[in-house]
């Protein structure tokens, strides 16, 4: 039986515009040869840049922006669509071909009901007529787990959550009877706890309709609970495709092997020692509401450790961090601060609390003036904390760069001209040139590669020790606070629901939000989807 | 109460608010003219004593704020007065030709608003193309003629060269309904011009803007094609900008519309207000910028009522 989708030596180009430079074309993806039978999963996974949404819209032959497939075949049951006519690829979109896109809450049209939008591929291409459509999307509703599937369509995108708008989505890809789904990173936008629901769902999806999915994410761990086969990719070129079985068990490749086992750091905790930074019985909420966004919250913080602070989005975590730095005056309780109260606003603050408490963010890109060089956004503190002009500033900004890891060269670049690993170097500088006693790291490796990201997280463990500097480190992700962390506070729902150093709240036995999401993290074994729902104690927040 | 509900009572509320202000306004300018309505009727060589009758007459030597009040009363009760130069009422002389005014600007929205919206959408179906070009080329250069001139070009070309449309535009009591429609046309088309182009590039621009949206990605990924995507996914996302704009220039249709009605010699609120300017009138004028500022300030709140309607998240909060 011939191949359902069959993509031969593929070639992929775009035009770049390089800022000050003449445009130039660009290849994204490079002789790539994958198939997919009728009824099979095959993942495309790789790290940003490496081209894996690029080939899973090319089997609907659709370039995003100026992107222009160039050579290759892309044979959908047996007919090459590269080169097809816009009518053609029009009827071959939506029906034999959908897509499941990253964010759901973005992919869904604001003004519409879902209904509208789930059942308007069969009409618009004539698969079934409408009482048909919606009883079809019904069922796909109550099989996806949605609540009320028989309503549920009735309602706009803003009013139900992101995991129910996933789901939703996955329904609008099946609902034409399409022969293949591209599912493009279809729950990295969630919290673990939510994501492993919506891959249940996707999962027996596919496999009750039998049809056959391109499955694209940067997470081998995820991948290997849904795919058959892998495709790992780097830099628009093949790097390994083999079964799944045969990728995350014995990766031939070495980029294969460091992506399988992507955690290399090994970080002993450090014992208790008294606080830089104490924060007792904060209690906060939003000016004119009466809703506790953080309840009794008490937390230490050692000099030069680490307390992650982890969670589920809407959990507090980020609110912790705006009242520590005063943005959010806390409403009750005391944060002490080296052997300092402080003022619960941030306009009451000495120039000297300020400079001692840093920020890193998660989206380097929002938080750098895309106008300044590197050297004027290092430079700032430099002038506004100590003063340093001319010489003296341009010496330190290079000490800087050299401490993460960058060079002198980059002193005059823009922040467009940099990688996104590079931007986030230049965030850690800035804060470091504060000479800081405390910096809060709010999910400052979320939006990185996980290969990007571990490189991050070193520097920041090589940061510490020789400056001695504390992180209060806010993030989803478990495994980065395996790596990092001293201390760990784990919150739901505005409190601290377990707390203590690494090794007693990685130890069982845990309270049931814990154990939740802890078991939610993905790992890189085959049927760990399966294993894990056996044994769960708890339904997650997202339904 | 449904929360859509409370905005729109803040929203009518803060527009008659906004109109007291407006009539505070009027007063206090029309006051702070040099010398005052008895001083204009009599003129200059008026003796003291006479200008003193006629003040106690009209009820000018009464305190500004009873005479205010007293105008505000009347004006909510229908009455706004009597015209200095003729003692006619004012309300049924403004009722008649305010008719007129809204007869153009009703014709004019009619044809301008579709058309604009139109032409907006195929502009920014083939942005960069050639119908892009073509269309806010001739829009803009429509708009960027004053208005007299393109009045006199269409005069000139449609009215006296060609013969196609009436030249003066004088609509009588009795006319039919197309013979009327017919002796306007040219003072609409030219009203037409002035406004298509604003909400033409407004739509435009408001649909372009959507067009980035992922929505509209997964839209092309249904397979449907370029124009079902601009009308059905883009243009109910894009109402609120647009809808703002097209109640700018309904306004403008009504408020503006003084020089297009004095060019072509129609009897309508312009041509009203510009006479009694003229002669120094200043109840009339107070009336006509009464009026003038109720059309602007309503079709406002309706285009911000719409906006709100149009809004998912607020017409079905979570």
């Amino acid at each position: 039986m011939p191949n359902l989708l069959e993509i031969k030596n593929l070639r992929i180009e775009a035009t770049s515009y390089p800022p000050g430079e003449p445009p130039c074309e660009v290849v994204l993806v490079d002789d790539v040869s994958v198939s997919v039978e009728k009824g099979r999963v095959l993942g495309l996974i790789g790290e940003s840049g490496a081209g894996k949404s690029t080939i899973g819209l090319s089997a609907m032959a659709f370039g995003r922006g100026g992107v222009r497939l160039t050579g290759g075949q892309i044979l959908l049951g047996g007919r090459d669509i590269r080169g097809a006519s816009a009518t053609a690829l029009r009827s071959l979109r939506g029906r034999e071909v959908t897509y499941v896109a990253q964010s759901a809450a973005a992919a869904f049209n604001p003004a519409k009901r879902l209904m509208e939008q789930v059942i308007e591929t069969s009409l618009h291409h004539g698969v079934m007529s409408r009482p048909e459509a919606e009883a079809r999307a019904v069922e796909l509703f109550r099989k996806l787990g949605l609540p009320n599937p028989e309503t549920f369509g009735t309602r706009y995108p803003h009013q139900v959550s992101g995991g129910q708008l996933q789901r939703a989505m996955t329904a609008m890809a099946l609902c034409p009877k399409p022969d293949l789904v591209i599912f493009d990173e279809p729950t990295t936008a969630l919290d673990v706890t939510t994501q492993i629901d919506v891959l249940v769902a996707i999962k027996a999806a596919i496999r009750d309709t039998g049809v056959a999915a391109l499955y694209i994410t940067h997470d081998l761990a995820v991948v290997a609970q849904v795919a058959d086969d892998i495709l790992v990719l780097r830099g628009g070129k093949k790097v390994e495709y083999g079964t799944t079985d045969q990728i995350i068990n014995t990766p031939q490749q070495p980029y294969t092997q460091a992506l399988v086992s992507v955690r290399s750091i090994d970080h002993v905790e450090k014992s208790d020692a008294p606080a830089v930074l104490s924060v007792a019985n904060v209690t906060a909420r939003y000016k004119g509401t009466s809703f506790d966004v953080l309840k009794n919250v008490t937390v230490d913080l050692p000099p030069g450790q680490t307390l992650a602070v982890v969670g589920e989005s809407g959990s507090g975590k980020s609110t912790l961090a705006r009242v520590i730095t005063g943005l959010l005056p806390a409403a009750n309780g005391r944060i002490t601060f080296a052997g300092r109260q402080l003022s619960p606003d941030l306009a009451s603050r000495s120039k000297d609390d300020l400079r001692e408490l840093q920020m890193i963010y998660q989206m380097a890109d929002t938080a750098m003036n895309p106008r300044q060089t590197v050297g004027t956004i290092i430079g700032r503190p430099l002038e506004f904390y100590f003063g340093l002009k001319g010489e003296a500033k341009r010496k330190r900004i290079q000490d800087l760069l050299e401490q993460i890891e960058m060079g002198a060269g980059f002193i005059d670049r823009y922040p467009a001209e940099l990688s996104g690993g590079q931007k986030q170097r230049v965030c850690i500088a800035r804060a470091l040139a504060a000479k800081p006693k405390l910096i809060i790291c709010d999910e400052v490796t979320s939006a990185l590669d996980p290969l990007v990201a571990d490189g991050i997280l070193k520097l920041l463990l090589d940061l510490q020790a020789r400056e001695g500097v504390a992180y209060l480190f806010i993030t989803h992700d478990l495994a980065t606070v395996r790596a990092i962390a001293d201390r760990i506070a784990v919150m739901y729902r505005g409190q601290v629901v377990r707390y203590g150093s690494k090794t007693d709240v990685l130890t069982p036995p845990f309270d049931d939000y814990t154990d939740l999401l802890l078991s939610s993290v993905p790992e890189m074994k085959l049927g760990w989807l399966e294993d894990v729902l056996k044994t769960r104690k708890m339904e997650s927040a997202g339904n | 109460m449904h929360p859509v509900v409370t905005l729109v009572a803040q929203r009518i509320a803060l527009g008659l608010l906004l109109l007291l202000a407006v009539s505070v306004l009027i007063f206090l300018g029309t006051e702070a003219l040099p010398g005052d309505t008895a001083q204009a009727i009599l003129g200059q060589s008026a003796t003291p004593e006479a200008l003193a009758n006629l003040r106690a007459e009209l009820g000018l030597d009464q305190p500004a704020l009873t005479r205010y009040f007293g105008w505000l009363g009347g004006i909510l009760t229908g009455d706004l007065g009597v015209a200095l130069t003729n003692g006619m009422e004012i309300s049924s002389e403004l009722g008649k030709r305010l008719g007129n005014t809204l007869f153009l600007a009703f014709w004019a929205a009619v044809i301008s608003v579709p058309l604009a919206i139109i032409l907006g959408l195929v502009a920014a179906r083939y942005v960069g193309r050639w119908p892009d070009k073509l269309i806010s080329g001739v829009t803009l250069s429509t708009i960027s003629l004053p208005e007299f001139v393109v009045g006199y070009i269409l005069l000139f070309f449609l009215g006296v060269k060609w013969q196609i449309f009436p030249p003066m535009a004088m609509a009588f009591p009795g006319m039919g309904l197309f013979e009327r429609l017919y002796t306007v046309m040219l003072p609409v088309l030219v009203l037409v011009l002035v406004v298509l182009a604003h909400m033409m590039r407004m739509t435009r621009a408001a649909i372009l803007n959507v067009m980035q949206s992922a929505y509209i990605e997964t839209a092309e990924l249904k397979g449907l094609s370029p124009m079902t995507v601009i009308a059905r996914h883009a243009l109910p996302n894009a109402i609120a900008p647009v809808v703002n704009v097209v109640m700018l220039n309904l306004a403008y249709l009504v408020v503006g519309v003084v020089v297009v009605e004095v060019v072509f010699a129609y009897n309508g609120v312009g041509q009203y207000l510009v006479d009694h300017v003229a002669k120094r009138d200043l109840p009339v004028v107070q009336a006509v910028g009464m009026v003038f500022a109720a059309v602007y300030i309503g079709l406002n709140i309706l285009a911000d009522v719409i906006s709100i309607l149009a809004n998912p998240r607020l017409r079905h909060p979570k």
